[in-house]
């Protein structure tokens, strides 16, 4: 029974607990609320509770463990050798899910002869264990729930103390819903460092690490340094920073230093609008509008820097649009930290206002806009879609801005949904670029979260 | 020291040399100001200058005739026997239609083959023709007028992106066709309409982008939401009512914190891989899915969810939790009762705002597959709505884009006004929200 | 046109002040003197700091703030079209009630005046206007060892005499204090009090206190403020032994404030 249907008849299961425990709980205390120590509703959730949560858990569990231990059972079915090398077992189990999925279609695609045979063999064997474990899996979460109810009916009483439990049941709850931050964050570095420990069996991780050329090949022989790309991320990261921390930081400036609060109640808004704008957008404007744009002033036909509309500096100078209301909302917030006592002294004492801002409000500040500016670098390093759509597709080590460049966003992306098979170096190598790129953006978070937390402390 | 008696009335030249340098100041923050508004125009400019094209397209009203003899040889209008006739029977009724309307129109043929014209016409045209006969059989025999999709060449042309002179190097559509659309515009029998099939169809092969609509794909990222809203919205106030109301300082909650803040700037691609490894190769759930879509977006909107659930928590002025806590409510009963609803514009407004975030996240959907296929048919049910392959508005405009042709960017550009569009309403409603509940204590 | 008296060297006549719709000051006229202190008396949110603020244009930083009336330095109105607040504000020095060192070294802090203004030809004239500015404040023995040290260091009362030893190195003709010392312990308020004695035996000194005693103690003249009027105006001895109205004396004996 596929958890769809098994769901409501939990659910279904709960709301009659409920309700049997509330009147169980009345008719105990002779009818009269009063009697009970709790609210009968309370009764009927502590009830309820005790059908739902353990067979819920129970099912979880199960759904985990079964794909586990099916992979388990159907890989005892595989020689010793393929078992062992690396890469061959998790290829096969993709196509044995696949034939297990639709039987029809292994014919063309899982080749020919005795690998076709054995893998229809365990494809089968594959179904027959998860149609047998999922008709278990729902008898034991039904027998589970019913357990629970009846548990929880017979212990009613009037001096049991129904709330407490289960607002003792809830706070575990709410701290299991506040616990889901560090599963994911775990999930994360779980999901890749498994492909990236397996990268490295194929591919040597100092090549990797160190290597200068990006050169793919899905017939074998692929050269996958991470120097190029990672070139490629910081040099269009620079440009785009180089654009929107200045005009960023003097909008920031201007909007809470000079403007007057009309322009600014109008103002403010409109930065944000830009800030809510899908990066889909400013990709599909480097791909169309501002790449082809650059392309007629530099291309052959302008100034000839350019061989194509693809470029870092397309990439850079939309992202750099793009991170204008990340730095000037970042930096509004810390210029309007700063205390007007200090803006005040210096005024007092006959300062000019950009002087105020030069000499004593940007001095003070600038702790709180560095951090800014690296949570800015932080965003530009992650961001994929514009670099996928305007910076090209070459890896290059190159100082023109008007080349092609890629990085490492990009790559991860056209590695992952080309043709290749999931086991590959080829594939695999994206999560190795994954982990690379989150340790990177967690790195300059923290810092920039850290420095940034620091200078608030400073003025609260 | 200064003079103390110089006037007031006579700024000296080190005052006027200040006072040009705070102008220069003031000068470049209006600078910056202008500089981001622009960009802000440009790209709006931009977007509803090359998107709205998509919100009109070319018709050519024909009148055909559907003789028997080729459209049910054995004269018994069996159902079975109709659908055996493929598209390639129909194509030359309409060639012959286009001749007529030619004549009536009083212009020559340019062509040698009646076949040629074809290319005014969508490739779609014949099985659009196909699909209203085997509807209706009866019409078998006489004669038909309907309206058909014309190519998306031809409908460049009225849009003003095909000229003569960009049709020079083609070889399929060339200015001759461009002399049989003039004709046709002068008849009125090409024409171009409101196209309602662009925001409620499906995606269309490579070669025919004046059928394709995204309709279907909007499908796809409501299901999505609806995910991440059914998810992320009672799991961020679980753990925003923990972290607010109920956590002790320790370790844990420290790392929970820490954790928070770093997930809400982890790259959104990192959301990716960990859905494609999570969900799709260890789960087992299926690839393209709306659910799996859903999932992914969930994990990826709660740290925002949560940060702006908590502040809104926070603005709760203790006074009210004393005075709960005051009357022998318990802890739990106090945040159920009296914080939530009081805290729940605030929430309903920082959900909203998330939910807009995740209707435009594009790069983890790009590795969960929902690119890269042609999602042709509306889902047939509300499982199918979240389980069966589809796309999303930002997959679906990024897979146009990627088609690299003129008409197909226009089709890109017509999904991100749609796209933007609900952003807006999503944000308003937000505004609206806060403004209409705004509490001070 | 020019009503301003001459020989007063801040004259204020019929001055309104607006916050938005808040009529916070109303038609208030004094004349302060120069070398001597003034100060200002009332209970709380009865106009005297914003009247204080008008007196260098502070105001003008608040966007809702309307002044009218006429205020002038010297006889010159502070309000004519050729006047910088800029420079206005070099001669009117202000202290205010929380003390606010720059996130700079205690040099740097008293020396910032002197640098925008342009005041030292050299690094040694520089040096020479701190440390003179520092012992009017009577700082310069506690910090001589420590001119790196950053300003916001020391104590509270060290703090307050670092600001005013900052307003004092541009030279001002007059100097405004907003409650210089209602943040700071008894002793270091006494040696506040010692040092605004000192300075308004040079240049004018205009204090705002919510003390009656302190009023008493440093002050030549004295006004009253109620409620955005000016009450009454004239010497300290006078208005504290026997005022003329009755509001003030009623302030004075605290039954209003």
């Amino acid at each position: 029974m596929p958890a769809s249907s098994l769901l409501p008849i939990l659910a279904a299961l709960a709301a009659l607990g409920f309700v049997a425990g509330r009147r169980r709980a009345l008719s105990l205390a002779g009818g009269d609320a009063r009697g009970l120590h709790s609210l009968p509703a309370h009764y009927g959730a502590e009830v309820a509770l005790f059908t739902l949560l353990p067979a819920l858990a129970l099912l979880a569990l199960w759904s985990l463990a079964t794909p586990l231990a099916v992979n388990h059972l159907v890989a005892g079915e595989f020689p010793a050798e393929t078992r062992a090398e690396p890469g061959a077992m998790s290829l096969a189990m993709s196509d044995i899910r696949r034939l297990a999925a639709e039987p029809d279609a292994g014919q063309g695609s899982a080749g020919q002869g005795t690998r076709a045979a054995s893998l229809q063999e365990a494809a089968r064997l594959y179904s027959t264990l998860r149609a047998r474990a999922s008709g278990l899996a729902s008898l034991t979460v039904l027998l589970t729930a019913l357990a629970g109810l009846g548990y929880a009916l017979w212990r009613i009483h009037p001096r049991r103390r129904a709330r407490s439990h289960v607002e003792a049941i809830l706070e575990s709850l709410l701290i299991g819903a506040a616990t889901l931050a560090i599963l994911t964050t775990l999930g994360i570095v779980a999901s890749m460092l498994s492909g990236t420990i397996e990268f490295f069996r194929l591919y040597p991780a100092g090549d990797f690490f160190f290597g200068t050329i990006w050169a793919p090949s899905f017939g074998g022989g692929s050269r996958l340094g991470i120097l190029p790309l990672l070139w490629g991320t910081l040099y269009i990261s620079l440009i785009a920073l180089a654009v929107a921390v200045p005009i960023g930081l003097f909008a920031a400036i201007y909007l809470s230093e000079y403007a007057s609060p009309a322009a600014r109640a109008l103002l403010k808004p409109l930065l944000e609008l830009l800030a809510g704008i899908p990066t889909i957008v400013y990709g599909l404007l480097a791909l169309v509008t501002v790449g082809p744009a650059l392309a007629r002033v530099f291309g052959d036909e302008g100034l000839g820097w350019m061989q194509g509309a693809s470029a870092a500096i397309t990439a850079g100078l939309v992202m750099g649009g793009m991170l204008i209301p990340f730095v000037s909302s970042l930096s509004d917030d810390i210029l309007n930290a700063v205390p007007q006592a200090l803006r005040d002294g210096s005024l007092g004492l006959g300062a000019t206002r950009s002087e105020t801002l030069r000499l004593v409000v940007l001095p003070a500040a600038l702790p709180g806009i560095v951090g800014a500016i690296l949570l800015a670098a932080s965003r530009a390093i992650g961001e994929t879609m514009i670099v996928v759509m305007g910076a090209g597709a070459a890896a290059r080590l190159s100082l023109n801005p008007f080349d092609a460049m890629t990085t490492i966003t990009a790559k991860i992306v056209s590695q992952l949904t080309g043709d290749a098979d999931f086991a590959s170096a080829e594939a695999l190598v994206a999560f190795a670029l994954g982990m690379t790129l989150f340790v990177l953006t967690l790195g300059l978070n923290v810092l920039a979260l850290h420095v940034v937390r620091k200078y608030r402390e400073q003025y609260e | 020291m200064s003079a103390p008696n110089k006037s007031l009335f006579t700024p000296g030249p080190r005052t006027r040399a200040r006072n040009r340098a705070e102008a220069r100041f003031r000068a470049s923050g209006l600078a910056a100001i202008l500089a981001a508004l622009a960009f802000l125009t440009g790209l709006m400019g931009i977007i509803l200058h090359d998107g709205a094209p998509a919100f009109r397209q070319a018709f050519v009203t024909l009148t055909v005739e559907l003789p028997e003899e080729r459209l049910d040889p054995n004269g018994n209008r069996d159902p079975a026997d109709l659908a055996r006739v493929t598209t390639f029977k129909y194509a030359p009724l309409l060639d012959a239609a286009l001749l007529r309307a030619l004549e009536e129109a009083g212009a020559e043929n340019p062509f040698a083959k009646a076949k040629k014209l074809r290319a005014l016409l969508s490739k779609g045209a014949p099985a659009q023709l196909r699909a209203r006969v085997l509807a209706e059989p009866e019409l078998i025999g006489g004669s038909l007028t309907m309206r058909f999709l014309a190519s998306a060449r031809a409908d460049g042309y009225l849009k003003g992106r095909v000229t003569r002179e960009s049709l020079a190097r083609e070889r399929k559509f060339t200015p001759a066709h461009l002399d049989v659309a003039d004709a046709l515009l002068g008849s009125g029998l090409l024409e171009s309409r409101f196209n309602l099939a662009f925001l409620t169809g499906s995606d269309a092969s490579e070669s025919r982008p004046e059928a394709a609509g995204i309709g279907t794909a909007a499908l796809g990222s409501l299901a999505m939401m609806l995910v991440v809203l059914a998810l992320a919205l009672p799991i961020g106030v679980a753990a925003s009512v923990y972290l607010e109301e109920f956590a002790p300082q320790n370790r844990l909650t420290d790392l929970i914190e820490v954790n928070i803040a770093n997930l809400a700037a982890v790259p959104s691609i990192v959301f990716g891989i960990l859905g494609l490894a999570l969900f799709i190769q260890f789960a087992g759930l299926p690839q393209s899915a709306p659910l799996v879509g859903g999932l992914v977006l969930t994990l990826m909107t709660l740290p925002t969810i949560i940060i702006s659930t908590r502040a809104a928590l926070r603005a709760v002025p203790p006074s009210i939790r004393e005075a709960a806590l005051g009357v022998g409510a318990s802890r739990m009963q106090t945040v159920f009762h009296h914080v939530l609803p009081l805290a729940m514009p605030g929430i309903l407004t920082g959900t909203i705002i998330g939910l807009a975030q995740a209707l435009g996240e594009t790069a983890p959907l790009l590795l969960i597959g929902m690119i890269g296929f042609v999602a042709t048919n509306p889902p047939a049910s509300p499982a199918e709505a979240f389980l069966a392959p589809n796309s999303a508005m930002p997959a679906q405009i990024y897979e146009w884009a990627r088609r690299a042709d003129p008409a197909w960017y226009e089709r890109a550009w017509g999904g991100i006004i749609l796209l933007i569009g609900f952003l807006l309403a999503m944000n308003l409603a937000a505004i609206l929200l806060r403004r209409r509940f705004e509490r001070r204590w | 046109m020019n009503n301003c008296s001459q020989d007063t060297k801040v004259t204020a006549k019929n001055v309104n002040v607006w916050y938005g719709d808040n009529h916070a000051i109303k038609d208030v006229s004094v004349d302060i003197s120069d070398r001597m202190v003034t100060a200002f008396i009332g209970p709380s949110g009865c106009g005297k700091s914003t009247f204080l603020r008008c007196l260098n244009r502070m105001n003008d930083t608040i966007p809702t703030c309307r002044v009218e009336g006429e205020l002038c330095l010297d006889g010159e109105d502070i309000h004519d079209a050729r006047v910088d607040p800029v420079e206005l504000r070099a001669r009117v020095g202000m202290v205010f009630q929380k003390p606010n060192p720059f996130p700079k070294s205690i040099y740097e802090n008293v020396a910032y005046g002197p640098r925008i203004h342009g005041l030292a030809r050299s690094r040694a004239e520089l040096d020479e206007i701190v440390e003179k500015s520092l012992r009017r404040a009577a700082l310069w023995d506690e910090v001589k060892d420590r001119l790196q040290a950053p300003g916001t260091g020391l104590s509270g009362g060290q703090q307050q005499r670092l600001c005013i030893a900052r307003a004092v190195a541009t030279g001002p003709e007059v100097l405004l204090m907003d409650e210089p010392a209602s943040a700071l312990d008894p002793i270091a308020t006494a040696q506040i009090e010692e040092l605004i004695d000192e300075l308004g035996r040079s240049i004018a000194v205009v204090i705002v206190t919510h003390s009656m005693q302190q009023a008493a103690r440093v002050s030549q003249r004295t006004a009253f403020f109620h409620l955005g009027d000016l009450v009454e105006y004239g010497e300290t001895d006078q208005i504290f032994t026997n005022p003329a109205d009755s509001r003030t004396e009623a302030y004075i004996t605290g039954r209003i404030g």
